[in-house]
């Protein structure tokens, strides 16, 4: 515990691996954008569900689209979404945190109780409710993985700010005459971004999850836009005459999950000296 | 003791007042007229507002929440918009499904990574720990519902032992009623189980380390011993957390799995219901999942009692804080 405080560990094999399927996985997406080996959403009739071969080294699916081809557009959408969800959850649940710890008292009571209703509905029913309520859509799939994101970072921040208001260098700024939301800001903030960079990697894999769940259902983002989660919808129609298409898309999923999940614990070995306290605080 | 439970259900009554007021709203201002949608455009003004009196429509917001809450508290639920039949009515076939399923998706997770974690913790850093942890980060990386599909092409379409799909109800027997949710189960629990696996290692792990445990060995118990008889009793409260979150993830899993596997159960019910704008079963089906994830909670309170003796006297902070 102590001992990690003052030494700084090196990252493991592990997070290595993690972090270069996660920029691989990046990269393909980024690739996707400029260039791909076919248009994903030309249909050529004549070829459909067609095994893989020079011209479509995945093959294609039920219309003659290229597997490869969306698998790469599939990336995009997938790390497009979960990237604005999860700064959505941070750019809202970390000053909610932060104002929380700052200001104990019924501000910090009331921002737990609003904690406490948001656990209260299992994630996944909130955003089927709110993008089916609003309508299928990338940009309500990623308010509504959005919204579950926030609760998550606001008890992250406010847990590690709690320990942080209780150390000598917080309290000599207090003494130095600086204001609760400007000490917050300048000293507590970067030291809690460790915490917050490690529970931001795990949050991106579970929106990735997330994403694909809700877009399996119909409810992200919509044709002739391609994802992950539909794929694999459209291929449980085909599972009998060609499995290859129900294959594809999932380890697509798996990979880029697997890799952010590596990255994560990799970087909680390194980046979190154990700075929380044990729950809560108070 | 009691003082700590009444507190906690005061809270859970709090949250879930809150929960049903925020459904409420959330459904209130809404697009969309209950009356249209069940006599479609082309009634008339005169049937709309004769349908809209007899549904309560007419009647102020807060007088149509109490009792949608009275109706719910004392066991009478209103119609479907879209069924016509009471919502209990429709509930109860699909809880026959979906209740089973959770319950057999929760005990294969539980009997699955209990051992494991134990042993991968008992083992450390031997080769059994280092396959059950990456079984365990493989397992967390899977989406439930490609595992589903990975099953059927498996079991059902490759070596034809299970249906890949639908219920045939109870009425058929248990037999082909619990193949139907074997496949379902398994998609739901395995990654759950991985979870489940991780906490229980690190939990073990924490206990091995205290200083009760050098004091059981010390007396002459056996490692293995001393785990059983003092480690797992200790080891099992942030367990139990876990296990109590997670049924509302099996719960909620339930909805893209039952979706999966065609089966007509509580997740597909509330899914189909929010397509057609069935307030009345949203509404109904939102609260009663809510209400069950507090209960759950609060048993998983009431569980820590049973677990550490401690708490039964009124030393609840030191574990809840």
């Amino acid at each position: 515990m102590v001992e990690a405080m003052g030494q700084r560990r090196r990252l493991g094999v592990a997070a290595w691996t993690g972090g270069a399927i996660a920029a691989l996985v990046l990269l393909v997406g980024a690739v996707s954008l400029v260039w791909t080996p076919h248009d994903p959403a030309v249909m050529d009739v004549a070829n459909k569900l067609s095994g893989p071969s020079w011209s479509h080294p995945l093959g294609t699916d039920h219309f003659g689209r290229d597997t490869l081809s969306q698998l790469m557009v599939g990336a995009r959408v997938s790390i497009a979404v979960s990237l604005v969800a999860v700064g959505l959850g941070v750019g809202l649940g970390v000053p909610l945190g932060l104002l929380a710890a700052a200001r104990a008292g019924w501000i910090d009571e009331a921002v737990m109780r609003f904690n406490d209703l948001a656990f209260a509905f299992p994630a996944l029913l909130t955003a089927v409710l709110i993008t089916a309520l609003l309508g299928p859509g990338a940009i309500n799939a990623i308010l509504a993985i959005g919204i579950f994101n926030i609760p998550v970072f606001a008890r992250v921040a406010r847990g590690a700010a709690l320990a942080l208001w209780t150390r000598p260098f917080i309290q000599a700024a207090r003494l130095a005459g600086r204001g609760r939301t400007r000490i917050s800001i300048e000293h507590i903030l970067p030291n809690i971004a460790g915490a917050l960079i490690v529970q931001g990697t795990i949050q991106f894999a579970l929106a990735v999850l997330a994403e694909a769940g809700l877009s399996y259902l119909g409810l992200g983002s919509q044709p002739p836009e391609v994802s992950w989660g539909r794929m694999l919808n459209e291929a449980q129609t085909f599972l009998f005459l060609d499995p290859r298409l129900a294959i594809l898309p999932g380890l697509a999923i798996v990979v880029t999950v697997l890799g952010l999940n590596l990255l994560g614990d990799g970087l909680r070995d390194r980046l979190d000296p154990r700075l929380e306290p044990r729950r809560g605080g108070r | 003791m009691v003082w700590f439970l009444a507190k906690r259900m005061v809270a859970l009554a709090l949250t879930l007042v809150a929960a049903s007021l925020l459904v409420f709203a959330v459904l209130e201002v809404l697009p969309g007229d209950p009356a249209l949608l069940i006599l479609g455009v082309n009634a008339r003004e005169d049937t709309l507002a004769a349908l809209r009196e007899s549904m309560g429509l007419d009647q102020p917001a807060y007088w149509r929440y109490l009792t949608w809450i009275g109706g719910l508290l004392s066991g009478h639920l209103a119609d479907s918009l879209t069924y016509d039949v009471p919502v209990s009515e429709l509930l109860a076939p699909r809880i026959a499904v979906s209740l089973p399923l959770a319950l057999m998706a929760l005990t294969l997770a539980v009997g699955l990574a209990l051992p494991l974690g134990v042993l991968a913790a008992a083992r450390r850093g031997r080769a059994t720990d280092v396959a059950v942890m990456g079984a365990s980060q493989l397992g967390v990386a899977v989406p439930n519902f490609w595992l589903g599909i990975l099953l059927i092409l498996l079991f059902a379409v490759t070596l034809r032992w299970l249906p890949s799909g639908g219920f045939p109800g109870w009425d058929a027997g248990v037999g082909p009623a619990l193949a139907a949710l074997v496949m379902p189960a398994v998609a739901l629990a395995l990654p759950q189980a991985a979870i489940l696996a991780r906490v229980t290692r690190s939990a073990v792990l924490e206990v091995l380390g205290e200083d009760y445990m050098r004091t059981a060995r010390a007396k002459g118990l056996s490692r293995g011993e001393a785990l059983w008889r003092h480690g797992l009793r200790n080891a099992m409260i942030p367990v139990v957390t876990i296990m109590g979150l997670q049924f509302s993830f099996l719960l909620a899993g339930t909805i893209i799995i039952e979706n999966v596997f065609n089966l007509p159960g509580i997740g597909r019910l509330i899914f189909q219901a929010i397509g057609q704008r069935d307030i009345v079963v949203v509404r109904d089906l939102v609260v009663l999942l809510a209400a069950t994830v507090g209960v759950v909670n609060f048993l998983v309170d009431l569980s820590y009692a049973i677990l550490d003796p401690r708490l039964r006297h009124g030393a609840a902070r030191r574990v809840h804080g």
